[in-house]
């Protein structure tokens, strides 16, 4: 693979057992819990895990609000499951309090909450606040002359929001070459296709009207998610980078994925058995 | 030659212009407070920040919402940021963003709204914002304060930059009648008392507090001790200095350049009703919009004037008069 030697070495095996074991809680939890947006959470699995685990992201989960950490903005809040599953296994709390979710009292609620879960960067869950929010800590991370670099995950029926593209357009003004936009493209909003409801397509195409380098990757192939989000990092162009990945709903699960109406539901206890056992390969 | 409420206070400069000023003497001070517009500055003032601090400013256009979102992300990285643009765009485009990214995870972003009221004028209702104090109370935690003259709006930015989280602060238009001299200190939740009496009391915020004084003065003349509080602090509102003053009172005009529903009218009532109820009455815009013209004109069509205060004073002294018979 061309460059290997100046990017952090993956060990796909490795990433793999981790996005399975990742797929798994987002079952389990969302399950437990009798509510929730697993199918959602599946499709940006690769994209979290390659994050993470990868060696892109710098953090420390000692240390959650480490001034030099990169960050990780879920701006499509309602993949919350995913989002608390990745920060327990990178050991910003125990894997254990992932059975706690969306139960009162826990720090876990549906949607994220800055205030109350460590690694947790925005408090999210109205959708297409994130990118703002992205850029403001894009702008103080230039402004202290630190070398962090902003990323902001949003759905692809999410930037249906106008202020998304008040975002985009600033985000190009202000040259902002440490912030990177996934939109996890899983091509389904809330009671239908994204072409049926409001289309957002062609997504890449738009950023790049706008000013910004964008490229569509399979949201699921963890070596192109990888080249494609340690990339920007290394970017002197002075523009932000639109990663267009494209994703499927309910990834993993061979009964939820796809078209098949699972939005916003946590599957029943049975269900859960027979994906549990599809995601222990 | 009386002003735009209807007395002869001298004009000092206009809220917004002493808060562009204080910003300055704030940025000297403190390299953590970086200033977000949305290109207006010529209008609020806020270009003689860009002028000293030009890499602290950030012009994001014509797009509130996205302002207050990155106002948030500044927020999270330990700025103190200043978001200022007119208060009926500031409050109203960007209120789900004022609620979800700043309210909510409770960050140190401090909106100065400017063009606040019907004291605009010319330039008509689109520009107006007559409904931000009602929607910054509903917003949980936000500090909310209405200075009434240019020396309280500089103490006022202070106190909002000095305040650990999230504060709206509404400034106006055209040159604001003198209330204090050197010296006026804002606290938040603390009412300053312009004037004290026995008879009746005026609570007011914003330009109305010169009008409430003025009427103080006429009502004097007819041997009628009216206290003055200054409610800078709408919220969190000093219960204390309201229910006192109901108490040694017993009869409250509440005076507001704003809508009736939801400001400071409601605050006060909200405090009066719980601690020690007393006839009150109300000044302000009542349930409509406003409309074109000069400020004086829209401020005597609009019955905010020391004149108004007064009759309004009268009315809540025959009801006081006849619940003690």
């Amino acid at each position: 693979m061309a460059g290997v030697t100046t990017r952090p070495a993956i060990d796909l095996e490795v990433l793999r057992e981790r996005a399975l074991r990742i797929r798994r809680e987002i079952i389990e939890s969302t399950t437990a819990a009798g509510s929730g947006h697993p199918t959602t959470s599946l499709s940006g699995v690769e994209i979290a895990v390659a994050l993470y685990f990868g060696g892109i992201l710098r953090y420390d989960a000692k240390r959650p609000r480490w001034p030099d950490r990169d960050r990780f903005i879920l701006s499509e809040g309602h993949g919350a499951p995913l989002l608390y599953a990745v920060l327990a296994e990178a050991g910003y709390f125990p894997t254990a309090e992932l059975n706690t979710l969306r139960k009162f009292g826990s720090p876990l609620e549906g949607h994220p909450n800055m205030r109350k879960v460590p690694g947790v960067e925005a408090s999210t869950g109205s959708l297409g606040e994130g990118l703002s929010i992205g850029i403001g800590h894009a702008l103080a991370g230039r402004l202290d002359g630190k070398d962090y670099h902003v990323f902001v995950m949003t759905g692809d029926g999410e930037i249906e929001e106008g202020q998304v593209w008040e975002a985009a357009m600033a985000a190009v003004q202000f040259n902002l070459s440490n912030l990177t936009l996934i939109v996890n493209n899983n091509d389904f909003q809330q009671t239908a296709s994204i072409e049926k409801v409001m289309n957002t397509k062609p997504i890449a195409a738009k950023f790049e009207s706008f000013g910004w380098i964008a490229v569509d990757i399979d949201g699921h192939d963890l070596t192109a998610v990888h080249e494609a989000l340690a990339v920007p990092r290394r970017s002197s162009e002075g523009r932000p980078q639109c990663v267009v990945a494209h994703t499927v709903k309910g990834k993993g699960v061979s009964f939820i994925e796809g078209p098949l109406g699972h939005h916003g539901k946590a599957l029943t206890a049975d269900e859960a058995k027979r994906a549990l056992a599809e995601l222990s390969r | 030659m009386t002003n735009l409420v209807g007395t002869d206070a001298p004009l000092g400069a206009a809220t917004r212009e002493a808060f562009g000023d204080e910003l300055v003497a704030l940025g000297k001070e403190h390299a953590e407070i970086v200033v977000i517009d949305g290109d207006v500055n010529n209008s609020t003032y806020t270009n003689k920040f860009m002028k000293e601090f030009p890499d602290r400013f950030f012009n994001c256009g014509i797009a509130e919402s996205n302002m207050i979102g990155i106002a948030s992300g500044l927020a999270s990285c330990g700025k103190v940021a200043f978001v200022s643009s007119f208060s009926a765009f500031l409050i109203n485009n960007a209120y789900e963003q004022l609620r979800m990214s700043v309210a909510y995870p409770r960050l140190n972003v401090k909106c100065v709204g400017t063009h606040a009221g019907i004291s605009i004028g010319e330039d008509g209702p689109s520009q107006m914002a007559l409904e931000d104090v009602a929607a910054t109370r509903a917003l949980a935690g936000f500090v909310v304060l209405v200075p009434a003259d240019e020396k309280s709006t500089r103490s006022a930015i202070r106190a909002a930059y000095a305040h650990d989280g999230p504060v709206y602060v509404r400034t106006g238009r055209p040159k604001a009648p003198i209330v204090y001299a050197d010296g006026v200190e804002v606290r938040i939740g603390k009412a300053l008392q312009v004037r004290d009496g026995i008879d009746v009391t005026l609570i007011a915020n914003g330009l109305m507090v010169a009008a409430a004084v003025g009427a103080a003065d006429v009502l004097a003349r007819e041997n009628l001790r009216a206290r003055v509080l200054d409610m800078v602090s709408t919220k969190p509102i000093d219960e204390d200095a309201i229910a006192k003053a109901a108490r040694e009172t017993g009869a409250i005009v509440v005076a507001e350049e704003h809508l009736h529903a939801g400001g400071l009218g409601s605050a006060v009532a909200e405090t009066v009703a719980a601690t020690a109820p007393v006839p009150i009455e109300f000044v302000d815009v009542g349930d409509r919009y406003g409309e074109s013209g000069t400020p004086e004109e829209l401020m005597l069509h609009y019955g905010l004037t020391a004149s108004d205060v007064v009759r309004a004073a009268k009315r809540v002294l025959d009801r006081k008069q006849t619940l003690s018979i």
